[in-house]
């Protein structure tokens, strides 16, 4: 019942599609942004760091990144020790957090751009309060605190799902014990998370933190529906460069920059989290 | 006629050798166990004739024909799995008409032999449940049925009581063996249960590290065990042992003589099982250590010559932890094994 | 036992401690703050096109398909809807096409590169995706799939491929192979016993994977914007037409991106979510 060659080719067709639309467009981005007009040279990636926009875009990027994911990651570990203690309608619960899993980025940037454009909901909510009597701008060029604070929420709205499924599974995975254990030697709640959870939790934790870096770096349609071209972001710039300018060397330069920053906080929290085979449940 | 042929056989996985060089003949319509520890490779050779896995050297013939290179729907077997294998997703009528259907017989053939079936194994009530809906033992009971109702020529049965309860087991098994009896199928039937192989087979081949140690009757076996593994595995409690030492043209165990075999070595091994001693005025003594009532006899453990030492005897005999007891061996049940290699020696 | 079971009533009545109200409090919380939202733009997108650029807003629907008409009969639109239902079911059945035999091929065979290939599929998370996009519309220029919804199909099922292989690996984990060798010593060959056994079982979980993969490409915009043009699926529409495209639109727009999306993961919800969860351990 033994074929030997069975296992490769029932991989061979995924296989192959990886490495044409994975490995092949790797190596072609590297090549755009290295190359121009024939030769090697560092000329795109001096025309992307001109740019003006290139600073703004980088800085408003990580800013994103920085303030999203720690707030993010106490949220989502808030609502996964909540959600694996509920006993009752804990289904419910969990399908109504992880909705916005299902939520395309675009979609979550209209739905935040319903509350909060001038004649919006948010503003109408004050109105009905009678705080105002005038619409604010909250998303204009002008008001780029709290541009970028609904971008946070956002957001936050929208992908702290993403996280939250990845620590419930991982909290699935630990042992009652571990808790009953805390517990008989007098731990209280606060003390059995920090002393209990969060160490069992390291890998999810960590495996969360990468997934969800990685797309903090890509942040792009959210930006785009609530503040259009106010708000500079790494990804919107590859797309201007790509498409309105059609210059697709910078646009490669720019999406190496993604990669790189990408690798290097990936590296950083494998670093940073790992857990010893030793030390591991 | 499902005779099963062994020959030379020998399983590796990488540098891991599951079986080394199995012979076994098992005549048609036998009952077969194949008996050891986990780990001696037992599951493996049910494996290998059912075609699941392909021997690494060697040969396996059913009804006289090569099948090494066969699946396992062209040889002409059935098997019981040790977890069942009840598919959960059909009904218990459809798990038993399974391979009937694959077989394309008419649907009124099937109808029937299902119906047989699941009478033989009295779940004729739970035709249309499903696995989910059923105990263990019910589960049991249907992966019985469907291999029976493929009238196969052999059936291939692995540890299917050991995920049973200990009452339930003993109602399975004799149960099976009724069914069995009736059927005569060519069966082997992998365990490593002892009670349950004496019970059943009408031989025992009991494995031990990749090896067939011995293959006879139930009570050959038991009273002739082959080597002094196969004595300290078969029986419960299981035979005690002593080292021999040779005194005066005899043996001496445990500072007494007794008349042994001839051999060339200086030292060998006295066996004798637990209910073939009898208290007496001298023989064996030793300390006893721990008495149990077992309330059909008394075991008592005690020490002699510095070795544990198990006897079963009268449950009315006065005996305390403490005091010191003497015991004869029956003369016609002593048993003697060389103790480099193990095997009896006559 | 028995102290309890004597005084039913009485444990009915003790009072929950003050931690289970904050506890029911913030979940109740959580969960408003995640389905409001939707409810807003429900609300814009059901309600009449002077009802969504007027001000302040009322938090119910009028229930007045102005905003919906406007939105179909707008030019380009319904073409663009019928270009996102179709990249997303050719990116299903692609996904399931070349992931099922690979998470076929992961969880029953051992050997060499077995780990390598998962190592692939890992990876290939951790990257960025979208940026994918952009050497790959050198390639379907050149290969003349450029703005064709096959080509953005197999972007997509780049994007979806991984996950698929990793449910379905861990789908067919689940189902043990002796059900498969008891087929085999019941009369089956290999494709029988799967097609039999298999496949009942693993159908929910991969009919559940094909869902998530048709989500994945019905929610993406970076790509699906940088490479169609004329075939434009709705996120790229949408995301295009943000600078002047009237509000009413943009809220059925984004209304008609979530509905779905969300009809299909209820559907599929159990199965998702333990897939999910064990896929990003």
């Amino acid at each position: 019942m033994e074929s030997r060659r069975l296992p490769y080719l029932l991989l061979l067709p995924a296989t192959l599609f990886l490495v044409v639309f994975f490995v092949y467009p790797f190596v072609q981005v590297a090549f755009q942004a290295f190359t121009k007009g024939g030769g090697f040279t560092l000329d795109n990636f001096h025309e992307m760091v001109s740019d003006w926009k290139f600073t703004t875009a980088l800085r408003n990027t990580l800013l994103l990144a920085v303030v999203i994911v720690p707030l993010q990651l106490a949220l989502a570990l808030t609502m996964a020790s909540i959600v694996t203690r509920l006993k009752a309608g804990r289904d419910v619960v969990l399908y109504i957090w992880t909705i916005p899993l299902g939520i395309s980025d675009l979609a979550a940037g209209l739905v935040w751009l319903a509350i909060f454009e001038r004649n919006g909901f948010f503003n109408s909510l004050l109105a009905n309060l009678g705080l105002m009597s005038e619409p604010t701008i909250w998303l204009g060029y002008q008001n780029k605190i709290t541009l970028f604070a609904v971008v946070v929420m956002a957001e936050l709205w929208r992908s702290t799902a993403i996280v939250l499924v990845v620590l419930v599974a991982g909290m699935g995975l630990i042992p009652k014990e571990y808790y009953e254990a805390a517990e008989v030697f007098g731990a209280g709640p606060w003390k059995r998370f920090i002393k209990v959870t969060l160490p069992l939790l390291k890998p999810s934790i960590q495996t969360a933190l990468i997934l969800r870096t990685i797309l903090a770096f890509e942040v792009f349609a959210v930006v785009a529906a609530l503040a259009g071209t106010n708000m500079p972001i790494l990804m919107g710039e590859v797309y201007e460069w790509q498409f309105a300018l059609q210059d697709r060397k910078v646009a490669a330069a720019y999406a190496l920059v993604i990669l790189a920053i990408s690798i290097g906080f990936t590296l950083f929290f494998l670093f940073t989290l790992r857990t010893r085979d030793e030390a591991r449940a | 006629m499902a005779e099963i042929d062994i020959r030379n056989v020998v399983k590796r996985f990488g540098s891991y050798t599951a079986l080394e060089r199995v012979d076994l003949d098992v005549a048609d319509r036998e009952f077969l166990v194949l008996l050891g520890a986990s780990g001696c490779g037992k599951t493996t050779l049910l494996r290998l004739i059912a075609g699941l896995d392909t021997p690494s050297e060697g040969e396996i013939k059913i009804g006289g024909k090569r099948v090494n290179e066969l699946p396992p729907r062209a040889r002409g077997i059935a098997m019981v799995f040790q977890n069942y294998a009840v598919f959960p997703h059909l009904t218990v009528f459809e798990n038993i008409a399974f391979g009937l259907r694959m077989k394309k017989l008419p649907e009124a053939e099937i109808d029937e032999k299902v119906k047989r079936s699941a009478s033989l194994m009295h779940i004729e009530q739970l035709l249309s449940r499903y696995s989910g809906q059923l105990s263990g033992g019910q589960r049991q009971r249907v992966a019985v049925a469907r291999a029976l109702a493929m009238e196969p020529g052999v059936l291939l049965m692995d540890e299917p009581l050991s995920n049973l309860d200990a009452l339930l087991r003993l109602e399975m098994r004799a149960e099976l063996k009724g069914v069995l009896q009736e059927s005569r199928t060519t069966t082997i039937y992998v365990t490593h249960d002892q009670v349950e192989a004496m019970s059943l087979g009408d031989r025992i081949a009991v494995m031990h590290e990749g090896r067939i140690v011995q293959a006879a009757t139930p009570m050959d076996v038991y009273r002739d065990p082959a080597t002094n593994f196969v004595g300290g595995f078969i029986g419960s409690p299981p035979m005690n042992f002593l080292p021999a030492a040779r005194h005066n043209g005899g043996w001496q165990v445990a500072g007494v003589d007794l008349a042994g075999p001839a051999s060339d070595n200086a030292e060998i091994q006295f066996g004798i099982r637990p209910e073939d001693l009898m208290p007496t005025e001298s023989g064996l003594s030793g300390t006893v250590r721990v008495v149990e009532p077992l309330g059909a006899h008394k075991l008592v453990t005690m020490t002699v010559a510095d070795t544990l030492f198990r006897a079963v005897l009268d449950s009315d005999l006065p005996v305390r932890p403490g005091e010191t007891l003497t015991l004869a061996p029956r003369p016609e049940r002593i048993r003697w094994f060389d103790p480099k290699s193990g095997a009896a020696i006559n | 036992m028995s102290v309890a079971a004597a005084t039913p009533a009485a444990s009915a009545a003790r009072p929950v401690s003050a931690g289970r109200w904050m506890t029911i409090a913030i979940v109740v919380v959580l969960c408003v703050w995640v389905l409001l939202p939707i409810y807003l733009i429900a609300v814009n997108a059901l309600s009449a096109p002077a009802e969504v650029t007027g001000w302040p807003k009322r938090f119910y629907p009028s229930f007045d398909f102005g905003s919906i008409e406007f939105f179909i009969q707008f030019r380009g639109v319904a073409r663009a809807l019928m270009n996102s239902v179709i990249v997303a079911v050719l990116t299903m059945t692609l996904a399931i096409g070349l992931g099922a035999p690979a998470g076929y091929a992961l969880a029953r065979f051992r050997f060499r590169g077995k780990e390598s290939f998962r190592l692939l599929v890992l990876m290939t998370r951790a990257f960025p995706l979208p940026l994918l996009a952009l050497p790959l519309a050198v390639l379907f220029i050149r290969t003349g799939l450029d703005d064709s919804r096959i080509g953005l199909a197999l972007v997509h099922t780049t994007l979806a491929l991984p996950f698929a292989i990793l449910i379905t690996f861990s789908l067919f984990l689940s189902i043990p192979y002796e059900l498969e060798e008891a087929a085999f010593t019941l009369g089956c060959t290999r494709l029988q016993a799967f097609r039999k056994v298999v496949l009942p079982l693993a159908l929910p979980g991969i009919a559940a994977s094909g869902v998530f993969a048709f989500v994945t490409s019905w929610n993406e915009v970076f790509a699906a914007a940088v490479l169609t043009i004329q075939n434009k699926t709705l996120t790229a529409f949408l995301l295009q037409s943000l600078d002047y495209s009237p509000l009413p639109l943009k809220f059925a727009g984004g209304a008609v991106l979530v509905i779905p999306a969300l009809v299909f993961l209820f559907a599929v919800r159990k199965y998702l979510f333990s897939l999910w969860g064990i896929a990003n351990r």
